[in-house]
């Protein structure tokens, strides 16, 4: 690991200002299950460290709120994840970050930085015995046309296919839930929808955040889908792995069964969280059964490009998201 | 620099020190420490607690699983400069004042749950925490939160045996 200089603020406005003076390159430390990971892979290399794991300022978790739930971005995702609340009126919420890493890691990751988990593409994590266009622009990507089992199937460029890896993000994508960051020029919203990228011809990029900025808070939307819903989740083991496909999925139903409200995203096959807005319009109106619920599937996956060893994830991503709907629709209140 | 904070600046190859004070089981320690070093290099290289165990030393296998502040976390993906002011527990701090076995201890003897015996001291501290959190209500429930700690030997019947006896549960 290469050595760094280190902060630990003991306020979030010091710990702006360290950042804003540590200058470009510097990095923010919270449960460190990913950047402390990728310092000892000398994939992350900051020059400085500012580390806001004890502000507890950043800690708080709200869902008794009539409009929206709140976490703070340091809250853990262990904590997140076992909320009555959530547990009981959003399950997809709770599940997608129950369903993710092991308790230990849960223990010491925080819901905010899970958002900007780093991919698993093996070339990515193997380092320069690999050309990868994320790690070293310009090099070309050994997952194109090599072992690309795991990689995207959607939102992929000729640059770079590594999937986006998180679950708790796919899950509240779904839900248009908002961020809180705050930075030297203050503090702005945006929605999470606009935070990750797509790869294009510039895959070190990955979010929208400027590098001075630091995530405060995440907000959710109240809405009565939340009962209806789930994060399905299709593993090589049932637990503690990675998505081969997974689904976020919340609706309501009327008296008939009808759908009325829909909200569709997918995890572990795309680029980036990835909602899908053509699969939600498939499915409003219609009567949930197993036949729309696999044309929903289908349309979630309508522009899927598989490469050479995933294209098995295509079906399996349909019928993931099929069998979410079936989850969700036996849990939603007609 | 900005007020209140310090910085501590860093001189190739080592960065320089930050004194960090916690607990292990109990006793006060106070080390300056290259923020690069883990919780889990600290406790075997510096401290001669070798009972935590490096496996992967990336947060995948769990042996060098230890509570910090009652919560069990994986020690290698921990800068120890974070443990500052906390409590950590290893497995040296879970046998009774006569080293006599913690019970969970003693049911893994008796339930043949390792062979190797590397990752049972991570296995151990991860059922201490899957009982206390309770997470042991059943067999479903004890695989799911054991997850984190993988056993290349194989011994998970008698890992799952053990967790359920410390739980005081019958089989089911």
């Amino acid at each position: 690991m290469r050595s760094f200089s280190y902060a630990a603020p003991a306020t979030l406005d010091e710990a702006v200002r360290a950042l804003a003076e540590a200058g470009p390159g510097a990095k923010v430390l919270a449960g460190g299950t990913t950047l402390y990971d990728l310092m000892k892979l000398d994939i992350e290399t900051p020059p400085a460290v500012v580390d806001v794991r004890a502000l507890r300022e950043l800690a708080g978790i709200d869902t008794a709120g009539q409009e929206e739930l709140s976490f703070g971005a340091g809250a853990l995702m262990a904590d997140v994840a076992a909320d009555p609340v959530l547990r009981r009126d959003y399950p997809a919420l709770a599940e997608s970050l129950a369903k993710a890493a092991s308790q230990q890691l849960r223990n010491m990751a925080t819901v905010g930085g899970n958002l900007l988990q780093r991919t698993r593409c093996a070339y990515f994590r193997g380092g320069p015995a690999f050309p990868c266009n994320k790690r070293q622009p310009g090099s070309g990507c050994a997952a194109i046309g090599g072992l690309d089992r795991g990689h995207a199937l959607l939102g992929g460029s000729d640059a770079c296919i590594a999937t986006y890896p998180g679950d708790w993000a796919v899950a509240l994508i779904a839900f248009d839930a908002v961020l809180d960051v705050a930075g030297p020029r203050g503090e702005r919203t945006l929605a999470l929808a606009d935070l990750h990228v797509e790869p294009g011809d510039t895959p070190a990029r990955e979010h929208t955040l400027d590098w001075d900025e630091i995530v405060t808070r995440i907000r959710v939307p109240v809405t009565a889908a939340g009962r209806g819903s789930t994060y399905h989740k299709v593993r090589d083991r049932e637990s503690y792995a990675f998505a081969l496909a997974s689904a976020a999925v919340a609706v309501t139903l009327d008296g008939g069964g009808a759908v009325e409200e829909c909200r569709i995203a997918v995890g572990g096959v795309a680029t980036r969280p990835w909602r899908c807005h053509d699969a939600e319009r498939e499915l409003a109106g219609a009567v949930l059964d197993r036949r729309s619920a696999r044309r929903a599937g289908e349309a979630a996956f309508a522009g899927a490009r598989p490469g050479t060893h995933n294209a098995f994830r295509v079906e399996l991503g349909i019928r993931t998201v099929a069998e979410a709907l079936r989850i969700a629709g036996e849990r939603a209140v007609p | 620099m900005g007020i209140g904070v310090t910085w501590r600046i860093s001189v190739a190859p080592m960065t320089s020190e930050v004194t960090t004070g916690f607990t292990v089981n109990g006793r006060a320690v106070r080390l300056d420490l290259d923020p690069r070093e883990s919780l889990l290099d600290v406790l075997r290289e510096r401290l001669g607690l070798t009972g935590s165990k490096k496996g992967c030393d990336h947060g995948q296998c769990g042996a060098c699983t230890v509570h910090v502040d009652g919560r069990r976390v994986v020690s290698c993906l921990l800068p120890a400069v974070q443990v500052n002011g906390g409590s950590v527990t290893t497995i040296e701090g879970v046998t009774g004042p006569g080293d006599e076995l913690h019970p969970l201890q003693q049911a893994f003897v008796d339930h043949d749950a390792l062979q190797c015996g590397y990752c049972t001291p991570g296995q151990v501290m991860s059922g201490l925490a899957c009982i206390a959190e309770g997470h042991a209500g059943d067999d479903d429930e004890i695989r799911e939160y054991m997850s984190g700690n993988l056993c290349r030997c194989g011994a998970y019947t008698g890992i799952l045996a053990a967790v359920r006896e410390a739980a005081g549960r019958r089989e089911g």
